[in-house]
């Protein structure tokens, strides 16, 4: 299994990363040399084994619902490429 | 001796008994740092104020009668883990100018307890890779030889200590990242079990196998740095309520009885011969000291690579869609509109090897891929973990090599994307099953330091320290270790 350009492009756009075709091409030979290795995964028989998310299990990791001291919203913002007004600033969503 | 050369037990019992200052002991640290930080390059921020600042403090509470084992010493973290007020960059053109508004759970208990923060240390982007050379910011040198790498991701954390530029260190490891470069280093490193320490404020790369852990000089330092981070915290839900022992009372030269096993398995996958000779030697030397030792089998470990290599892109993909330039980090092509500015931002923060990982993940989570990939690969998961558990019944920890070879050289293996991730194959089963595993400094290779992994049950961190320190007392191994050949020459 080997992903194509027009996988490459595809899987880029679904993950929000703008690449040149050069670059896409460029990091399609490391992609694909990996994918070459996990071939051999195929060949493991699985039909009756149950996927494991999780390595050590943890059931109901329930607290207490005690209210907390939430993060100012001066500093939550403090990182904020752009902020006004108490809210994150990003171009225009909506249409005028 | 200098201060800074000595351990954190043997300073910590200096401390205690008033024979040196915590100020004295930062500032030997600090010019320590002066003097070989440009050489090495451990760091990617020095907080030497802040160091100073709580250096003074940990000297009040000393005067005013106080004592822990942690109180005064200067201590470095992985700049993946949150520091409040302090930049914290994953060493990523994304986060370059980030700065945390709230610290992790680790660095919390580290400054209740009274711990020095002297720095935040470099790393491979996001912690993905094993050199330290994919920092978006420079690459680290080895102390044992400023032309190799040491190792990753958790690089800087393993070199300053090598290098004296701190006593202690905390990293992380998802794939062998606190274990492969202590080995490369000369220093001791551990992978606590999963859950084992909280992972509140350390920045995401593949949830279900993050865990943070101590890079030390000797495995008693990281029984003491171990006694302050583990435990539950209701800020990490996947951290668990399993009591915590005292790990001091590991620290005992004994290991008559323990059954020790070898799987051979961990001996091919590439492993260089004078490493497995190191390995085998070092197994000796326990079983000299009354450990029953028994080769063992877990063939499923040639699948961990490629189960890794699903899974934790696949995970990353998904932490790593929150970098969109509208909370945090860079933002790039405002012009462009909202999905423009993603777009751009994330294309132009990301480094290679992050971008390769979020397309692997993204393509392995995709309909249609999802089954033969990430469904497959979790199954796998749970073969591997059947077989460890199968092996973990007959023994009461495992030992094998950390990593097939000592540490290679700047810029060697940069091209060769497979051959950097090999060095991971004996670190990455342990994560995919959720086991603590130590790394312990033995012997040499052409002079270049080896590591002995040790792997143990869930939750039973304090056998494989116990084995680790019996080790370490008869191997006799610190004194050569304190003096790193590649840093002789600087301070000369």
């Amino acid at each position: 299994m080997a992903l194509t350009l027009e996988q490459m492009r595809h899987v880029a756009k679904l993950a929000r990363l703008e690449l040149s075709d050069e670059k896409l091409l460029q990091l399609m030979g490391h992609i694909n040399a990996l994918m070459r290795h996990f071939e051999r995964l195929q060949a493991l028989p699985t039909d009756e084994v149950e996927p494991t998310s999780h390595s050590i299990p943890v059931y109901n990791a329930f607290r207490e619902d005690v209210p907390g001291t939430p993060l100012p919203r001066e500093e939550a913002l403090a990182n904020a490429p752009q902020a006004r007004d108490g809210l994150f600033i990003v171009p225009r969503i909506v249409e005028e | 001796m200098e201060l800074h050369e000595l351990s954190l037990s043997e300073l910590s019992e200096r401390l205690r008994r008033r024979e040196i200052s915590a100020v004295e002991l930062t500032e030997s640290v600090l010019a320590q740092i002066e003097r070989l930080e440009p050489h090495i390059r451990a760091y990617i921020t020095l907080t030497p104020e802040v160091a100073r600042e709580q250096a003074r403090q940990a000297q009040a509470r000393l005067d005013a009668g106080e004592w822990n084992p942690l109180l005064g010493i200067p201590i470095a973290i992985k700049d993946n883990i949150s520091t409040r007020g302090i930049r914290t960059t994953c060493a990523s053109r994304i986060l370059y100018n980030y700065v945390p508004p709230y610290d992790a759970t680790v660095v919390a208990r580290l400054k209740a307890a009274g711990a020095v923060l002297v720095g935040k240390t470099n790393m491979d982007e996001f912690a993905m890779g094993s050199s330290t050379e994919y920092s978006a910011f420079h690459p680290t040198h080895n102390p044992w030889d400023l032309s190799r790498v040491p190792g990753g991701s958790s690089g800087g954390s393993a070199a300053a200590v090598a290098a004296h530029l701190a006593v202690a260190a905390l990293g992380s490891d998802t794939g062998g990242s606190i274990r492969q470069p202590a080995s490369y280093c000369g220093v001791v490193g551990l992978k606590p079990t999963y859950g084992r320490v909280s992972r509140y404020g350390l920045i995401a790369y593949a949830s279900s196998l993050d865990q943070i852990g101590p890079l030390t000089k000797t495995v008693a330092d990281c029984a003491l740095v171990m006694n302050v981070i583990a435990g539950k915290d209701p800020l990490d839900a996947t951290s668990v309520e399993v009591p915590v022992p005292d790990y001091r009372e590991a620290l005992r030269p004994e290991v008559k009885g323990v059954r020790l096993g070898v799987p051979r398995e961990f001996f091919a996958q590439g492993v260089q011969p004078e490493v497995a000779q190191r390995v085998h030697e070092a197994i000796r030397v326990l079983e000299e000291a009354g450990a029953i030792v028994e080769e063992t089998s877990i063939p499923m470990v040639e699948y961990g690579l490629p189960t890794y290599y699903i899974l934790a892109p696949a995970e990353c993909s998904s932490n790593l869609a929150r970098y969109d330039g509208v909370r945090y980090g860079l933002r790039v092509g405002e012009e462009r509109g909202h999905i423009g500015m993603m777009e751009r931002t994330r294309a132009e923060g990301f480094g290679d090897e992050v971008i390769q990982r979020i397309i692997i993940g993204t393509y392995a989570l995709s309909a249609g891929y999802y089954d033969a990939y990430y469904l497959k690969a979790q199954k796998a998961r749970t073969l591997l973990r059947q077989e460890f558990d199968r092996a973990m019944a007959q023994f009461d920890a495992l030992a094998c090599p950390t990593a097939p070879t000592p540490a290679f050289r700047i810029g060697e293996l940069v091209s060769d994307p497979l051959a950097m991730k090999l060095m991971d194959v004996l670190t990455i089963p342990v994560n995919l099953t959720g086991l603590p595993a130590l790394s312990v400094p033995c012997g040499f290779v052409d002079g270049l330091p080896v590591g002995l992994q040790i792997i143990g049950k869930p939750f039973d961190e304090a056998t494989i320290l116990r084995i680790g320190y019996t080790y370490e007392q008869r191997a006799g191994w610190q004194a050569t270790l304190r003096h790193p050949s590649g840093i002789a020459a600087l301070l000369s």
